[in-house]
């Protein structure tokens, strides 16, 4: 299999206020990318601008999947097309079980040309593709049965999040911090989750401040954002060296885009997602 | 608008007049105290205007569109058409007695004989009030008072029929009991539901009203009392599910005794206008109530829910939750009261009414409120109403669910919380369904 996400000269606002400024990004099928940079740089305006939340308009550029234009799809369009958003902080849908929406969430994913009102996979299959998956994970059998993301800790919520992740198997996936706010032990878990569904079978976005989600995963590029912008791409050596130093070598190279950097949190109100 | 000139609207009509009363006295058999009552309630109705629409239970209430002389009442039995009207509560449910109405008369009634020679009574209100003078004299319209407006004095004056469900002491019915009333169009049901349960007495009643068209426009002025004595459990459902075009107006009552547990499942979906005074009154120590009210509004329709949780003994314990969902321009009032009287300490009261609303152009009207008179009681309440969140939308649109298909999904989920609490699997599953026909294509 071979797939291409190609972004082209993506520029994104949200209420009209300009957060990407021509972001570049071609990421093939089995490779796995960092995505690092400061605070409001605009890594997770990037992801969501993929998965197609209404709130961000493309002023400007596009989105690829192969000859697919995403930026002509809904955002259950795209996740029907292979593209998946771990996010940093899902909401809550009470009264809706684990079970029940993974189940129409698959089947939906699996059969993208499916008619509302059509057959769900049979429950006893789908049951039983859950629980190995949960197995594999380690999650109790009971996740099922809750609320999605209702009361879920901040482990259980990114855990739930890679539960959906493996049960949809997308081409592409984005994780919005999804090391964020979990102890080491849950890091590693989370770690060793996406590396067991394998980081071959899709191409991987992984968006984060650490490095503790890399160790596990380490990427083939490694690229840094600054004000609504990819400043530098190299390996992995350049997480780590982030990781190690911060951000104080790249806000002194790119002084435009930190000066954009700066504007942006200057102005920073709270976004949705 | 002024008082006056609704009185003149709805009270000039020529139909429910003295003479339509004599012609309907004349066509009863009725044993004398029930043609007494009638009389006296006859007169109060007289004595009353209609509603104030300055008066706290009608203000939020529109009976503007409400032209009773397009109606009459059913006095001429030979009108009654047997209809396809819809039932939603039998889907795989066995069941120990059924009885059915057409506008407001009763035309067909099954008791298992088992039951029958435990001296259970189920079926036409009308034929109980002559063969079971007793139980009916004793509690018919004991809960509700012909005072309390103008409709329910009509209603008291001129009930065409309805149901009686009689259950003596200690005798469990295990499989549940179905009534089902059926209103056409141009139609008026004028009936009242009575259930009396004696002393250890167990009963589930699943009570559904519908009509042969869906948009049907009838006129239905009802009465229900659950009357429930020691230690007795009724289940009692009532889906509301006439046609869109009825208007829809009801004073219901139920009375809980000593450790008597009543759970009652509320459904309004049908109706172009309803206005529903519902009263719980736990009048001995260790009486406990559930209520579970599920709305599901559309078009212009507009419903109208005055509840009262009336605590008169101590040790009670209340628990009213009311959701809905409002589609269009439709509209719901929900105004619910928790009152403690003197002496009820102990109270457990709690009443929540939340609030979907998946258009800008719907409203609801949520005014919870307490009246307490006692000092040692514990009574909380709450109601909250907001749109359906776009951010959910997206969050399930991001998993490939389409828009449509992720409102229909939040709707649901929103009332599970209610059918969590529904106990009987069946009801659950035919009020999912009903709800999820309603729910509009989103795009």
């Amino acid at each position: 299999m071979s797939h291409i996400l190609r972004i082209e000269n993506l520029h994104v606002s949200v209420n009209d206020k300009p957060i990407l400024r021509g972001v570049n990004l071609v990421i093939k099928f089995g490779e796995t990318h960092a995505l690092m940079g400061p605070n409001g740089s605009g890594k997770s305006t990037l992801g969501l601008a993929i998965a197609g939340h209404p709130n961000y308009q493309i002023t400007e550029g596009s989105i690829w999947l192969d000859d697919a234009n995403l930026t002509e799809m809904e955002a259950d369009e795209r996740s029907r097309a292979g593209i998946f958003m771990a996010f940093q902080r899902p909401v809550a849908i009470p009264g809706v079980k684990m079970a029940d929406f993974l189940r129409h969430a698959a089947t939906n994913v699996r059969q993208p040309d499916r008619k509302e009102g059509q057959d769900l996979i049979p429950m006893r299959e789908f049951r039983k593709e859950l629980k190995s998956k949960m197995e594999q994970l380690k999650m109790d059998p009971e996740f099922a049965r809750r609320y999605v993301n209702d009361g879920f800790s901040g482990g259980e919520m990114k855990r739930a999040e890679i539960l959906t992740m493996a049960m949809l198997s997308p081409k592409f996936s984005i994780l919005d911090e999804t090391d964020s706010g979990l102890d080491a032990d849950a890091v590693r878990l989370a770690s060793a989750s996406i590396a067991e569904i394998g980081r071959d079978k899709m191409g991987l976005l992984i968006i984060t401040h650490h490095d503790k989600l890399l160790e596990h995963n380490p990427p083939q590029f490694t690229h840094v954002m600054l004000g609504g912008r990819i400043v530098e791409t190299g390996g992995a050596e350049l997480a780590r060296e982030l990781h190690d130093q911060g951000y104080d070598r790249i806000r002194k190279a790119y002084p435009d885009a930190e000066a954009a950097n700066q504007q942006m949190l200057a102005k920073e109100e709270p976004v949705a997602v | 608008m002024t008082t006056s000139t609704l009185t003149d609207r709805l009270g000039s009509l020529e139909t429910f007049n003295q003479s339509a009363l004599d012609r309907f006295l004349e066509k009863r058999i009725d044993p004398l105290w029930l043609s007494a009552k009638r009389k006296e309630a006859w007169e109060i109705y007289q004595s009353l205007d209609w509603p104030n629409p300055r008066d706290e239970n009608w203000m939020r209430s529109d009976i503007r569109g409400l032209k009773l002389s397009k109606f009459a009442p059913n006095v001429d039995e030979s009108t009654q058409i047997a209809s396809g009207s819809p039932v939603r509560l039998l889907d795989g449910v066995d069941v120990s007695a059924s009885a059915r109405s057409v506008n407001g008369v009763v035309v067909s009634e099954t008791l298992d004989e088992k039951l029958s020679a435990k001296g259970v009574v189920v079926g036409s209100l009308s034929r109980c009030a002559r063969e079971h003078s007793g139980i009916v004299e004793k509690h018919l319209h004991s809960l509700i008072c012909p005072k309390s407006d103008r409709f329910a004095a009509l209603q008291t004056a001129m009930w065409s029929d309805g149901f009686l469900v009689y259950v003596p002491r200690n005798v469990r019915i295990e499989l549940p009991i179905h009534l089902h009333a059926a209103l056409g169009d141009g139609q008026v049901d004028l009936s009242h539901t009575l259930i009396v349960l004696e002393e250890g007495a167990e009963a589930t009643v699943l009570f559904e009203s519908s009509s042969p068209d869906p948009m049907a426009s009838g006129f239905h002025c009802g009465g229900v009392e659950l009357i429930q004595h020691g230690n007795s459990h009724l289940r009692y459902v009532n889906l509301q599910d006439w046609g869109k075009g009825s208007w829809h107006f009801a004073h219901q009552r139920a009375s809980v005794g000593r450790d008597a547990q009543l759970q009652w499942t509320v459904a309004a979906m049908g109706s172009r206008f309803a206005q529903v005074d519902q009263r719980v009154q736990l009048v001995e120590p260790g009486a406990s109530s559930q209520v579970n009210g599920v709305m599901f509004t559309q078009d212009r329709q507009h419903l109208v829910y005055n509840t009262l949780q009336h605590h008169n003994a101590p040790h009670c314990n209340s628990d009213f939750l009311y959701k809905s969902v409002l589609q269009d321009r439709s509209r719901t009032v929900w105004r619910g009261m928790i009152k403690v009287s003197p002496g009820a300490q102990k109270t457990d009261g709690y009443q929540r009414n939340d609030n979907l609303m998946l258009s800008d152009a719907a409203r609801a009207d949520s005014i919870p409120g307490l009246e307490i008179n006692a000092d040692d009681v514990r009574c909380t309440h709450g109601s909250t109403s907001g749109r359906v969140d776009e951010e959910l939308i997206f969050y399930a649109q991001s998993r490939g669910f389409t828009r449509s298909e992720a409102i229909r999904m939040i709707v649901t989920g929103f009332f599970q919380q209610i059918f969590d609490r529904i106990t009987i699997e069946s009801v659950r599953e035919a009020l999912g369904a009903a709800i999820a026909r309603q729910v509009r294509q989103y795009e």
